[in-house]
């Protein structure tokens, strides 16, 4: 239970997937314009993520991984080659049923998150998450912490650029760093920001 | 649409990174030397060229509901071919990569250029397509990666350049260019001076935007 805690918060702060691994960076800098859109899109991301990492998680540990199939006889056999397109296929599912399920039961919701649910399907920061839990290794129970910690947070780093990106629109950098540059400075800051947590045990 | 534009457009006036916002994740990320940066470059181009002229051959075949999942299949295919190649071919170099040449499946520039180029036009144009894309993804990589290893270890490809203060050298290696967020700057710094050599490329003032919030606040 502790190891999980420790998990769950090192995923939030210390390895965050946006500022320290730079994962999801297209749907970072082009969405965190407004901090209202942002909060939909990070409860997505939470989900998404929350579901797709055990998933993902079960179909490595018992389909995929070198001797996985041993429970169907084949105990040779080595799939985990196949591991990349199972994987967006998945997530690719999950994506797709879950705007299914929201539109039939929660349209409220659905309506808020709109056009993000789609798009989690070509985020990076999904498809990273699921590579990191392969190639550490998790546990299910892990795993489970591991997605809905990374999920939180990429939610929180966005939601924060949102912030400040609502603030420095009455800034006026050189007419270079209009827009993109300045928020690639804003980011980098931020990056520097949580930089200072790497250093603390949990 | 002459096929010398379409090869040297992406490379600075149309480039992936600074222009489309495209591909931004694996540029920041691996751009510490410039091994990684090269490979990971040649991997990406690899990749986009044969995924743009097997889109591009398939074409007039697509069904509009499918096409997003013919279109992964296939960039997903690819790149775990490029995986299994650098995973035997240089091991080294794909353990420091680590999950970013299986992270070219999402990468926004493939996609992007299947969806927006090779859906609507004929092969060989697709192929110059990748390939001009690929080389600017991969200049601003270089670049970058050749600030912060220069700047940040005094050698470039494990040649040494500078000599290093503690080897009685003059040099002291800046060591924040090594970590991750100098990647940011130096990217915002290549944006500001492609942009004030071209300055149709800067953004207007979001007028609109700061109204929205106004209204919102209230």
């Amino acid at each position: 239970m502790d190891g999980l805690l420790t998990l769950f918060f090192r995923s939030i702060f210390i390895d965050n997937l946006a500022l320290a691994f730079f994962l999801g960076m297209c749907t970072f800098l082009a969405v965190s314009r407004r901090i209202r859109m942002t909060l939909g899109l990070g409860a997505a991301i939470i989900v998404v993520l929350g579901i797709t990492v055990p998933v993902n998680n079960l179909i490595y540990r018992f389909l995929l991984r070198d001797g996985a199939l041993a429970w169907a006889g084949l105990p040779d056999a080595d799939l985990s080659f196949l591991g990349l397109i199972t994987y967006i296929g998945v997530i690719a599912a999950c994506v797709q049923v879950l705007e299914m399920v929201l539109n039939r039961w929660f349209p409220a919701l659905f309506q808020a998150l709109g056009i993000f649910l789609p798009l989690l399907t070509v985020n990076c920061a999904i498809l990273g998450a699921v590579l990191f839990m392969v190639q550490r290794d998790y546990g299910f129970a892990e795993s489970v912490v591991f997605g809905l910690g990374s999920g939180t947070g990429w939610a929180l780093a966005v939601i924060v650029l949102a912030g400040l990106r609502e603030k420095l629109r009455y800034a006026d950098p050189p007419a270079g760093l209009r827009g993109l540059g300045i928020t690639f400075i804003t980011a980098g800051l931020m990056s520097l920001a949580f930089l200072t947590l790497a250093g603390v045990e949990l | 649409m002459k096929a010398r534009d379409v090869l040297l457009n992406p490379i600075i006036g149309d480039n992936p990174i600074t222009r489309q916002v495209l591909g931004i994740c694996s540029a920041l990320a691996i751009t510490n030397s410039l091994r990684n940066a090269l490979v990971m470059s040649l991997a990406l181009t690899a990749v986009l060229v044969t995924s743009n002229v097997a889109i591009s051959l398939l074409r007039r075949h697509l069904v509009a509901s499918v096409r997003l999942l013919v279109q992964m299949t296939i960039i997903a295919s690819a790149v775990i071919v490029a995986d299994e190649f650098l995973r035997a071919y240089a091991p080294d170099i794909s353990r420091t990569l680590s999950v970013f040449v299986g992270l070219i499946v999402t990468n926004c520039i493939v996609l992007g250029r299947t969806e927006s180029f090779a859906l609507r036009y004929h092969p060989g144009l697709s192929a110059l397509d990748g390939l001009g894309n690929g080389l600017g993804y991969g200049l601003v990589l270089v670049v970058v990666a050749a600030i912060r290893e220069l700047f940040g270890t005094g050698a470039l490809l494990d040649i040494p350049l500078l000599p290093l203060a503690a080897y009685g050298g003059w040099f002291r290696p800046n060591a924040l260019l090594l970590l991750p967020p100098s990647a940011f700057f130096i990217i915002a710094g290549l944006i500001w001076l492609i942009r004030s050599r071209r300055p149709e490329q800067v953004e207007k003032p979001d007028v609109q935007e700061v109204m929205l919030t106004r209204m919102e606040r209230r």
